[in-house]
């Protein structure tokens, strides 16, 4: 009757839910497939080689890494994965394939590895990245490709909308994709199917999206001349929806309290238009998010909730 | 009216089929008897037998060892063999009253008559419940006749009776609701006769319609008596999240339920308490679940205190695997047990055998941040940031994140993708945080304690001169 074998022990609980680290990354990188598909049929081969080489680099720079660290190989969590595709999508179509992967290395050993790996990175690694590459290669990293035999002949639609308030860029291109920008930036329809996969699958959260994006409206509707069409044109054409739901939403540099993530978004909302309206560059999300991202302990520090049953009590 | 349910939660596999529709089944055991004088919380019995005593069912073998404590009750007929070291279930060696059992079954007098509790003032009730060494039979094992005494019976205005069982495989409760029902709206009675304002609600997850449906049938005709569902989630049955469902009130670590108006009692609790004071029958059986997948007949069980778990194994089929781990309770907050020599105590839980082990199995990889541990804690606590604390050993920290808010429900380390044992660390922290206060109090008393003495000391002096 006695067992021979010797039973496990552990503190309960004795059973685990089956989500892990890595289908919560996989969900990710499925959830950008749409946008990464419309990127690479718009612009062609360069676009499709810089995604492969990106994602490959990144990769390949954790597993190195790691390896002469003598770390446990962590690339089987899929997040180097989703740290190369979101830089990927970050770089304009035709950009010489070497840039991103340079940003890929960058990404990986400097702003995560550095810090102690998945987890402990203070900043969003392919937008830390993105933000080291526009300032090391501005001209390569910001002319942006045409599309189709029109328009604004490579300025993105937020650059157009900047030079002249008056002029107007079709809602309908920029909802559907056929404007200039990154190769993931562009097609709002496929970011967001993947972002409603994303909350489906209770990967994400709404919250923080929409209230960023609703911030980054009124802000721009206060100060962009009460233009509603002006403010669509400024949430649809560049790489606010984006960098909402695939960038805002990064974990690692998101808050995790419940009124944290307001006040993060609303920051993150506020900086962005400050950027886009005043500042010297048409675009604005990626700095908003990394500069954002440094607030993050000190915003988690203060929103602590109270215990359930303490909300009365001071302490 | 409150909310039929609380913030948080999770909802894991049930494994309920597994056992819910096996009828209880008596067992008689064969071995030695073991009673542990320490089955409650509190100060442990006194033994009132020695060795060469012959002993009968229902009676008294130890005394209460204090206000918080129980009397400990003979399961059988026999004679005492001694009071020796033994094993508990919670894994600490406890002295124990040991009694060869002469499977006659001879009962103390009156053992098993009925008795008519309208006749009883509150006290004989609260009395004839501390006598029968009842204590809560959901697994933490508080005296019930202390619960029976707050401060203010005015106060109490709701009784609720614990049919959650929210613990995913358990069924215990299910069984005692679908077949003896009356025996819980009797001993609901009971209990509601000693609060002059209380309201009795029988509360009952949605998973079990069933009972629902026949408890609700049986109190149509009192006025006094609710069933009432309640989402199906984990851990609904926890006391405070019970609570919060059925009233809106909360509670926190520092109140009792009787400080928002409620008394709880767990659905067996209140069967034992209809068995002690209508029937006569002190506390001398559990019902037990053995189930798991490494058990060959998962069932339920009707087992005398003090029987060995592995005559209760052996009633169930015995393993049909070697498994991998055994429980003692439920998945979710279930202890771990190494060793299968131990006696049935009041607070035993069911026992769960695992041919495989899902925490062994899954590594745990760093903390992404995702806040699923958040989403899911019951008590609006940040697990990911307690356990920065609680690894650096920083109780300052985890103190002041309410980490000693934790009821260790387990909802944290279930959902973490990481696989990280979030409720381990705060186990450890809490102790930890307890050890330090009682060190700090103990610190306190023996400085004013000097003080005093030197006090005292100076006065004589003074005198002196």
């Amino acid at each position: 009757m006695e067992n021979t074998k010797l039973l496990n022990l552990s503190a309960n609980p004795h059973i685990r839910d089956n989500i892990t680290t890595s289908s919560i990354m996989r969900d990710v990188v499925i959830a950008m497939i749409p946008t990464t598909i419309y990127g690479v049929l718009q612009w062609g081969l360069n676009a499709a080689l810089v995604v492969i080489f990106t994602i490959a680099f990144a990769v390949l720079s954790e597993y190195v890494y790691e390896k002469a660290m003598k770390l446990p190989i962590t690339i089987g969590d899929w997040s180097a994965a989703v740290t190369g595709l979101i830089l990927a999508l970050n770089c304009p179509p035709d950009i010489p394939v070497w840039i991103p992967c340079l940003g890929a290395v960058f990404a990986i050993i400097v702003i995560k590895q550095l810090y102690g790996g998945l987890g402990h990175n203070w900043m969003n690694p392919a937008l830390g990245a993105r933000c080291f590459l526009l300032i090391s290669f501005a001209g390569k990293m910001t002319s942006f490709t045409p599309v189709g035999a029109d328009t604004f002949s490579g300025a993105t639609a937020l650059a157009v909308l900047k030079a002249d308030h008056g002029a107007t860029v079709s809602l309908v291109d920029e909802f559907i994709g056929r404007i200039p920008g990154t190769i993931g930036e562009v097609s709002k329809i496929c970011l967001l199917i993947g972002a409603a996969y994303l909350i489906i699958r209770k990967v994400i959260s709404p919250k923080i999206p929409c209230v960023y994006i609703a911030t980054v409206a009124v802000f721009t509707f206060l100060f962009g001349g009460f233009n509603l069409m002006f403010t669509l044109e400024e949430i649809l054409g560049g790489g606010l929806i984006f960098g909402a739901f695939f960038m805002a939403t990064d974990y690692v540099t998101s808050p995790i309290t419940p009124n944290g993530q307001i006040v993060f978004a609303i920051i993150l909302g506020i900086l962005t238009g400050l950027f886009r309206l005043f500042g010297g560059s048409a675009e604005g999300v990626s700095y908003a998010i990394i500069l954002t991202n440094i607030l993050v302990p000190a915003i988690n520090s203060v929103t602590i909730p109270k215990a359930f049953g303490k909300e009365g009590s001071k302490s | 009216m409150g909310v039929s349910t609380f913030k948080g939660g999770v909802h894991p596999y049930d494994g309920k089929d597994l056992a819910k529709d096996q009828p209880i089944v008596e067992i008689k055991p064969e071995g030695l008897m073991v009673f542990p004088l320490s089955q409650h919380i509190g100060a442990p019995a006194k033994p009132i037998v020695a060795k060469g005593d012959h002993v009968l069912v229902g009676q008294k073998i130890a005394e209460a060892g204090g206000f918080i404590s129980a009397v400990v009750i003979s399961s059988v007929s026999g004679t005492v063999k001694g009071i020796e070291k033994r094993l508990t279930a919670g894994g600490t060696i406890a002295d124990a009253i040991i009694i060869e059992n002469d499977k006659q079954y001879e009962t103390i007098p009156g053992f098993g008559e009925k008795r008519d509790y309208t006749k009883l003032s509150r006290d004989e009730i609260v009395s004839i419940v501390k006598e029968a060494g009842i204590v809560g039979l959901g697994g933490a094992g508080f005296p019930t006749n202390v619960k029976l005494m707050p401060k203010d019976i005015n106060k109490i205005d709701y009784f609720l009776v614990n049919g959650a069982e929210c613990e995913p495989y358990l069924t215990s409760d299910y069984r005692d609701m679908m077949e003896t029902p009356e025996e819980i709206i009797g001993g609901l009675k009971v209990v509601l006769s000693i609060f002059p304002n209380a309201k009795g609600k029988i509360c009952i997850e949605d998973n079990k319609p069933e009972a629902i449906a026949r408890l609700s049938e049986m109190v149509k005709d009192e006025p006094n008596i609710e069933v009432l569902g309640l989402k199906t989630k984990y851990p609904q049955g926890g006391e405070r999240q019970l609570i919060y469902a059925v009233t809106g009130r909360k509670i926190n670590s520092s109140m009792l339920p009787a400080d928002a108006g409620v008394v709880v009692d767990n659905i067996d609790t209140i069967v034992a308490i209809y068995e002690a004071v209508c029937l006569q029958k002190p506390l001398v059986r559990k019902i037990l679940t053995v189930t798991g997948d490494a058990v060959a007949h998962p069932g339920n069980f009707r087992v005398p205190l003090g029987t060995n778990y592995q005559e209760v194994i052996a009633a169930a089929g015995g393993f049909k695997v070697a498994p991998e781990k055994i429980i003692s309770g439920g998945p979710m907050m279930g202890i771990p047990l190494f060793k299968l020599d131990i006696p049935v105590a009041k607070n035993s839980s069911s026992i769960l055998a695992f041919q495989h082990d899902q925490v062994s199995a899954e590594p745990t990889t760093a903390c992404i941040n995702c806040g699923r541990c958040v989403a899911a804690c019951p008590e609006n606590l940040m697990p990911t940031l307690m356990m920065k604390a609680a690894l650096s050993k920083n109780s300052a920290k985890f103190e002041a994140l309410y980490g000693m808010e934790c009821i260790e429900c387990g909802c944290c380390s279930y959902v973490c993708p990481a696989k990280r044992p979030l409720t381990q660390g705060f186990k450890q922290m809490k102790r930890r945080v307890n050890g330090e206060r009682r060190a700090a109090a103990a610190k306190a008393k023996a400085e004013a304690a000097k003080k005093a003495q030197q006090e005292e000391a100076k006065k004589a002096e003074e005198v002196k001169k």
